[in-house]
């Protein structure tokens, strides 16, 4: 590749009026400015999520509290899963995808940049819809409010007869619109990585993130279909007299759960596979080793894609189905834990022998390892069929995935977030604060998904308003609402540290971490067209390449 | 190379790991034993505390898979503490940059090949308790309950002893010598719940046009807590379960108990037109009268319960007169309607329902 794009630098475009800088944003279809307002749009969606959160837990820190009425916990609890999964996870993370990919393969936008901008929208609108159900579901019979049926809505909840007025209309419409923006971004992310590759860069030499990208959107392709096709058979009972889920007509509540988990299982590793994606691209660059088994870090993440779609009726282990069936989907379930294990020892293995520098980053990505290890390990005791008799619908599970949403996920996210920020910004966090936010946000997450585990155990179901005290599940709540508090502290200082040095941190540079795929070659933050003339690769690190010519990675892979 | 090093270490930590794993493994068998032996009635729904044999099934599972999950964790974790303290970078040192190592095709065959084994154990062992729970063929000595739930209570039925009850279900102590376990049809009448007391089954739904089933067999006498664990609507959360394992005398006399028709007390007289004259009759049934609603809880024998309201009050005076008077105070979002009865009507009927042993 030539050395012309790393010289490069930001082109400052002149200051206009806030109308243009406006007009700007709205109708960009630019990859990175679209990538941004997906992470903007996530994060204010992630705030309400949060809020949610905060009211559900302020409800629970006692036996018999009266914080909120039944039927709004019911709506917060609905509110939460569906904003968290479909207007927070999902966005930030094709937010993230659509910004880096392009860059990472050396291309000056995605496929189909147009299409790119109405996905985002349409997810955007989605959101609103979502939230316009707050005022805008009271029917003529007066049963408005947001939607109260729990965030995978099961049927026959979610019939005419069970549920009046719009709420439920809204959450279909919104997961049906959203639907179509996510399988629009599905299928520009997989024709970009497919068609526009620079030269040099075959799949054997792609950064693992985009590889990443590459099985997440495929399978975003592959199950947001049926989830979207569900929503209509919901909207024709609905509205038009079906009786596909209506249980009161003869229609199936059981259909409705091998739909909404077909797509509900495999959407657990379309979160969790940006995350090793953002893993991949950390680890070796704060160990200062390249990656430890990159082909078999590619195959072992096909192999989820794969093997993640037969797992679904996990989630339906109590739903009766017979012995056979059940075994069938105890296998799948383990199976599916060989390769996921294969992907920590791989990270182990690329910090093994390194020098490990612990910035905010690595901070979080090795938080990560941990956490994670421990929600794979509760996924084996969830996926043992019995265990799971116990364990479904109860605290426990619910510890179980907030622990890799959360304990995995969102802490790669946050790792992701200091690791691009300077890229993205110009500018340099502030050290110390992320460092702060690290510590107090281990701390806020070990005591809140730590101890939800044990009223579980105990046997205190999820979505229950309240409970009566001497059932042993007191103490517990109240440590896990104590947590939360520790956790919404820890992530005022995270904005505020991203706020404060957006315009006030230090100058970046291009590439601040030594790093050596080609975002860090460009200038931060990177011009509209990202490369003067477009790279030419050699191997998996190119600029690793061009830093050390005498031992070029090329010689080796 | 560094990974022979590697290697042999990570196979010390890992005899190291399985000598503390053994160690706790027969600390957990110990354990399972003594809870099999002790396990009683708890006011805390402990699963670790199995006092029926499909939960004691699932106990034992639980125990095996706790041990290889907490094995992998001590093995795993301490790998990555030990690479995270031993591999940093020391100070602000500049050094060469470190060996770079794309990868080992031997190591990452062990760590591929190593799982599987763990997966296939696993598997076999869970396959085991899945068969010997849902296979699970009943003697004829069984006793046979249907239980209905409906927004937000449970209703049982006993096709062969002609019993109808709700929220509390009696079930006989089943001795190992002589089982009697109870096998439960699983059915809805509305949305889907789910049938959960921790210490005597794992739980199942009841979903509406479908037919589950499950069994208890109980060993020790006492009142099992459990509740719906399936989002069912509003009041979800105070659809509460109580399952009385009694004594095999104390069962047949609940059960003829539970057969006679309801008491006729003229001294109630008043109290009882009220029910039967108000819309009462249209949900709920009283054995013996007009009252023959099937939409609320079977009323004939309410006061031989604890509680009313599924579970959400205790059975008294006071609160069976809130109860009727407004059911929102107690159990808000519940299907029952508020009566607007008059004080002296209120009261009428209140003593009429108290008769009803």
């Amino acid at each position: 590749m030539s050395t012309e794009s790393i010289a490069l630098t930001g082109v400052r475009e002149p200051s206009r009026a806030f109308g243009d800088w406006l007009t700007s944003w709205i109708t960009t279809v630019d990859h990175k400015r679209l990538g941004i307002l997906y992470i903007v749009f996530a994060l204010l969606f992630l705030v309400l999520g949060g809020i949610e959160a905060t009211i559900i837990r302020i409800q629970l820190i006692a036996p018999l509290n009266t914080f909120v009425s039944p039927r709004t916990f019911n709506r917060m609890f609905t509110m939460h899963g569906t904003t968290m999964i479909f207007f927070a996870a999902m966005p930030i993370l094709f937010g993230f995808a659509n910004y880096f990919v392009p860059l990472m393969i050396g291309a000056r936008d995605m496929a189909f940049p147009r299409l790119n901008a109405l996905s985002f929208w349409l997810t955007a609108f989605g959101g609103f819809l979502l939230y316009f159900s707050f005022v805008g579901a009271n029917g003529l019979y007066g049963a408005g409010g947001a939607p109260d049926v729990g965030w995978f809505a099961y049927a026959p909840l979610t019939s005419k007869a069970f549920s009046l007025g719009h709420s439920t209309d809204f959450w279909t419409l919104s997961l049906m619109v959203s639907g179509f923006g996510s399988i629009g971004t599905g299928v520009n992310i997989v024709a970009t990585i497919v068609s526009m590759r620079c030269p040099g860069m075959t799949f054997g030499k792609m950064p693992l993130f985009a590889w990443l990208n590459l099985v997440v959107f495929g399978m975003v392709l592959v199950v947001v279909s049926p989830l979207t096709a569900a929503q209509l058979m919901l909207c024709v009972d609905r509205f038009l007299g079906g009786h596909f889920f209506d249980t009161q007509a003869g229609g199936s509540a059981v259909l409705w759960m091998h739909f909404f988990w077909f797509f509900g299982h495999p959407e657990v590793y379309i979160l969790v596979i940006p995350a090793f994606a953002f893993m991949s691209e950390i680890v070796p660059v704060f160990s200062r080793k390249p990656i430890f088994g990159y082909p078999i870090m590619v195959g072992a993440t096909v192999a989820i894609g794969f093997v993640s779609m037969t797992v679904w009726a996990h989630h339906m282990f109590t739903v009766g189905m017979s012995a056979y069936g059940n075994s069938f989907f105890v296998i799948t379930t383990m199976i599916v834990g060989i390769p996921t294990g294969i992907k920590i020892f791989n990270w182990l293995g690329t910090m093994w022998g390194g020098k490990i520098i612990f910035k905010t980053p690595m901070l979080f990505c090795i938080a990560f390892l941990f956490q994670f290890l421990v929600a794979g390990l509760t996924g084996i005791m969830l996926g043992a069929a019995p265990f799971d008799w116990q364990l479904a619908g109860s605290y426990f599970l619910v510890a179980h995935f907030h622990y890799v949403i959360v304990g995995a996920i969102l802490f790669a996210l946050f790792g992701a977030f200091y690791y691009w920020f300077p890229k993205m910004s110009g500018r340099m966090y502030n050290e110390t604060l992320g460092k702060v936010h690290f510590w107090l946000f281990v701390l806020g997450f070990h005591l809140t998904f730590d101890f939800m585990h044990i009223p579980g155990l105990l046997g205190m179901p999820r979505r229950i308003y309240t409970y009566e005290p001497g059932r042993g599940w007191e103490v517990w709540n109240l440590i896990v609402t104590i947590g939360a508090v520790v956790q919404g502290i820890a992530i005022l200082i995270f904005v505020s540290n991203l706020l404060y040095s957006m315009f006030k941190g230090k100058l970046a540079g291009n590439d601040p971490w030594d790093a050596w795929t080609l975002e860090w070659s460009v200038a931060s933050p990177p011009p509209e067209y990202n490369f003067l003339t477009i790279p030419e690769v050699r191997s998996r690190r190119p600029l690793w390449d061009i830093k050390h010519p005498e031992d070029p990675d090329w010689k080796y892979e | 190379m560094a990974y022979a090093n590697l290697r042999k270490r990570a196979w010390c930590r890992c005899r190291h790991a399985l000598a503390k794993g053994i160690t706790f493994l027969g600390a957990a068998l110990l354990c399972a034993q003594s809870s099999f032996a002790f396990a009683q009635a708890s006011p805390i729904p402990n699963i670790f505390k199995p006092a029926s044999t499909p939960a004691d099934a699932i106990h034992r599972l639980s125990l095996f898979v706790l041990t290889i999950t907490g094995l992998i964790f001590v093995i795993v974790g301490g790998l990555l503490i030990y690479a995270v303290v031993k591999f940093r970078r020391r100070g602000e040192e500049d050094g060469p940059e470190p060996a770079p190592v794309y990868g080992s095709n031997q190591m990452e065959l062990a760590w591929t090949v190593v799982p599987c084994l763990i997966v296939l154990v696993l598997f076999l062992a869970t396959a085991r308790v899945i068969y010997s729970v849902q296979e699970a063929v009943p003697p004829a000595t069984a006793v046979q309950v249907t239980a209905i739930g409906h927004q937000f209570w449970w209703e049982f039925r006993y096709p062969e002893l002609g019993v109808v009850t709700a929220n509390e279900l009696h079930i006989p102590v089943s001795n190992p010598q002589n089982p009697t376990p109870t096998f439960i049809k699983l059915l809805s009448a509305d949305t889907d719940h789910s049938f959960w007391v921790p210490q005597l089954a794992g739980k199942i739904d009841l979903i509406p046009n479908r037919n589950n089933s499950m069994w208890l067999d109980p060993h020790a006498t006492g009142v099992y807590i459990g509740q719906c664990a399936q989002y069912c609507g509003t009041q979800h959360a105070l659809m509460l379960l109580r399952v009385y394992v009694d004594s095999p005398e104390d069962f047949a006399r609940w059960v003829a108990a539970q057969k006679q028709p309801a008491v006729a007390n003229d001294a109630v007289a008043k109290g009882r037109r009220i029910f039967e004259q108000t819309a009462c009759i249209n949900c709920h049934a009283v054995s013996g009268t007009a009252a023959n609603g099937v939409f609320g809880p079977d009323l004939t024998h309410l006061m031989s319960r604890y509680t009313i309201a599924s579970g959400a009050a205790k059975n008294t005076h006071d609160n069976l007169k809130l109860w009727i008077h407004s059911p929102d105070s107690l159990k808000p979002g519940s299907l029952m309607p508020a009566m607007n009865l008059n004080a002296q009507d209120l009261d009428d009927l209140t003593t009429y329902l108290e008769t009803l042993r």
